[in-house]
């Protein structure tokens, strides 16, 4: 635990001893802020349905550029074998470098709430679907995140990791669309629904937080870690 | 100490490393002598458990590489090739990060690395980035961060790789110190480093151990007698019969005659004998000028061209 913890810190300190923590943070919450308010007076409606439509898209380039550096860097540099051959465990690790990056996601989310306390202010809207989408994108994040950090391990040029990174979200993202489930043969229509990254997203964005929305998310987290304690052993063998 | 057997590891077809076996003792200074691509770096890597040798065995204080990867750890200090650093730290986060994970009490991390900071001349750059460093410092910062927790073993990859002479030369007093009290082992292709550092040098090539031993050892293998060069003022024919006649000398041979005045001679010695006094007393009890004694070994390069080039 103790190591988790000193990774966790080294990484997340990592983040902001760089300026493009600050851009990144800067561009997220500009992006959404105009995306959400261009037509938040147009509709006159106090509600952030829009908002949270439009945010897996946004995840999908965002998140990687949070992720893509996390192993790729160390290989880069050679740190990796510095950081191996110390005392400690691969998950430890693995999860030091999750937490890290899923604690620098959760602080750019966390400076979006002035748009929901906007809202607040000006309307009385349905409190349920704003709590819920918060929910919901912290664990969708996870699950792009955990994406982002796996693909991160097979390659040591984070450009690659990067974009990698956002063609298997893409994919993921895209088999839950509806143009994409009417295209498919109709067995395929529930899995391909259930495996969709965006579409339980939406049904946690309703304000119903069902337990098997929260679990397909942690699912799709473990695995993508477990592939990933697979890469990082795959370096011994 | 360290008990390799049989170590082998395969990138696809090729042997990186070939079946390799050694022992190390206690408190020895082991260098690995090689051309580049000869092994040694994998070799380290499998011996740090940073990768898994396909076949063999390496025990280290007692611990076995595939089977106890994290207790063989706390004892190594590890500097890998290019003293790699994570550039976006500060220079006490970093030693800070390194003492956390090697589980030195919060309490003492303060004293640990200020003892280490001034074994490494790290004190005037403690404030800074690793990005702002030196090359010189960089690698002191690595070596720090593999000493940070006092290890028995200390495992360096080409430590004084990309340094200029007078940081070499710091670099070299540092590893002598440090290894009074640990067993150390340095890989490098620079020959002269191996032979001002260690006690024992295992050459490889190839994925192979070629050949180990002193370096004193070494250089005596690739001739077997040692040379020596006189200058002689004299008669030839007297002096001629005079070497004939000692028996400490296998052959020699003018190599220079200066208007029959001064004779070069190149003596080859029959072992281990004392041939420099014996030919000061010979000169002296016949009154010939000596104006040059001077003896040449093979050097550690002779051994290493022989090894690792001769052979094909």
């Amino acid at each position: 635990m103790q190591n988790i913890i000193a990774i966790f810190k080294r990484e997340f300190k990592g983040y902001f001893n760089s300026t493009i923590a600050y851009i990144f943070i800067t561009v997220f919450l500009v992006l959404t802020g105009w995306l959400f308010f261009r037509s938040f007076f147009i509709i006159n409606q106090a509600d952030m349905r829009g908002f949270f439509a439009i945010l897996p898209w946004i995840f999908l380039f965002f998140v990687p550029a949070i992720t893509m550096r996390l192993w790729a860097e160390e290989k880069k540099l050679g740190t990796l074998e510095i950081l191996m051959t110390l005392p400690v465990k691969d998950h430890e690790v693995i999860f030091g470098k999750f937490l890290a990056s899923y604690a620098f996601l959760a602080v750019t989310i966390l400076l979006s709430l002035p748009l929901p306390i906007t809202i607040l202010y000006l309307g009385t809207p349905d409190k349920g679907p704003i709590i819920g989408g918060y929910i919901g994108t912290l664990l969708m994040g996870g699950a792009f995140l955990a994406i982002g950090l796996f693909v991160s391990s097979l390659t040591e040029n984070q450009i690659v990791a990067f974009i990698i990174a956002v063609i298997i979200s893409f994919g993921l993202l895209i088999i839950g669309e509806q143009f994409v489930l009417f295209s498919v043969p109709n067995w395929l229509v529930p899995l391909f629904s259930y495996l969709g990254l965006g579409s339980h997203f939406s049904d946690i964005g309703r304000g119903v937080v069902d337990s098997r929305d929260i679990i397909y998310y942690l699912s799709v987290i473990l695995f993508f870690i477990f592939l990933n304690m697979r890469t990082l052993e795959g370096r011994r063998w | 100490m360290i008990r390799v057997s049989n170590l082998t590891k395969r990138y696809g077809n090729n042997a990186a490393v070939d079946g390799i076996s050694f022992g190390i003792r206690k408190g020895e200074i082991v260098g690995f002598l090689g051309p580049n691509g000869a092994g040694k770096t994998t070799t380290m890597r499998i011996l740090t458990s940073f990768l898994a040798p396909d076949e063999g065995t390496a025990v280290i204080a007692g611990f076995d590489v595939i089977k106890e990867p994290l207790e063989l750890r706390k004892r190594i200090g590890y500097l890998p090739e290019n003293a790699p650093l994570y550039l976006d730290m500060g220079v006490l986060d970093y030693l800070n990060f390194i003492a956390e994970i090697r589980d030195i009490p919060a309490g003492e991390r303060g004293m640990r690395i200020k003892k280490i900071a001034d074994l490494c001349a790290l004190n005037k750059v403690l404030k800074k980035n690793a990005y702002e460093l030196s090359k010189g410092y960089r690698q002191r910062l690595c070596l720090a961060q593999a000493l940070i927790h006092n290890p028995d073993i200390l495992i360096l990859d080409e430590p004084t790789a990309g340094l200029d002479p007078n940081q070499i030369i710091e670099i070299r007093e540092l590893i002598k110190e440090i290894g009074r009290e640990k067993t150390v082992i340095l890989s490098s292709h620079i020959l002269s480093e191996v032979s001002a550092t260690c006690g024992r040098v295992l050459i490889i090539n190839e994925g192979k151990i070629v050949a180990s031993g002193t370096p004193e050892e070494l250089s005596n293998r690739a001739t077997g007698k040692e040379k020596i060069y006189i200058n002689l003022k004299g008669q030839r024919e007297a002096i001629e019969t005079r070497l004939r006649s000692m028996s400490e000398i296998a052959s020699f041979r003018v190599i220079e005659e200066n208007g029959g005045e001064l004779l070069k001679y190149e003596i080859e010695s029959n072992g281990d004998t004392n041939l420099n006094e014996a030919l000061f007393h010979m000169t002296v009890d016949n009154r010939w000028v000596l104006t040059e004694l001077r003896k040449e070994k093979a050097s550690l390069e002779d051994v290493f061209l022989q090894l690792t080039i001769g052979e094909k």
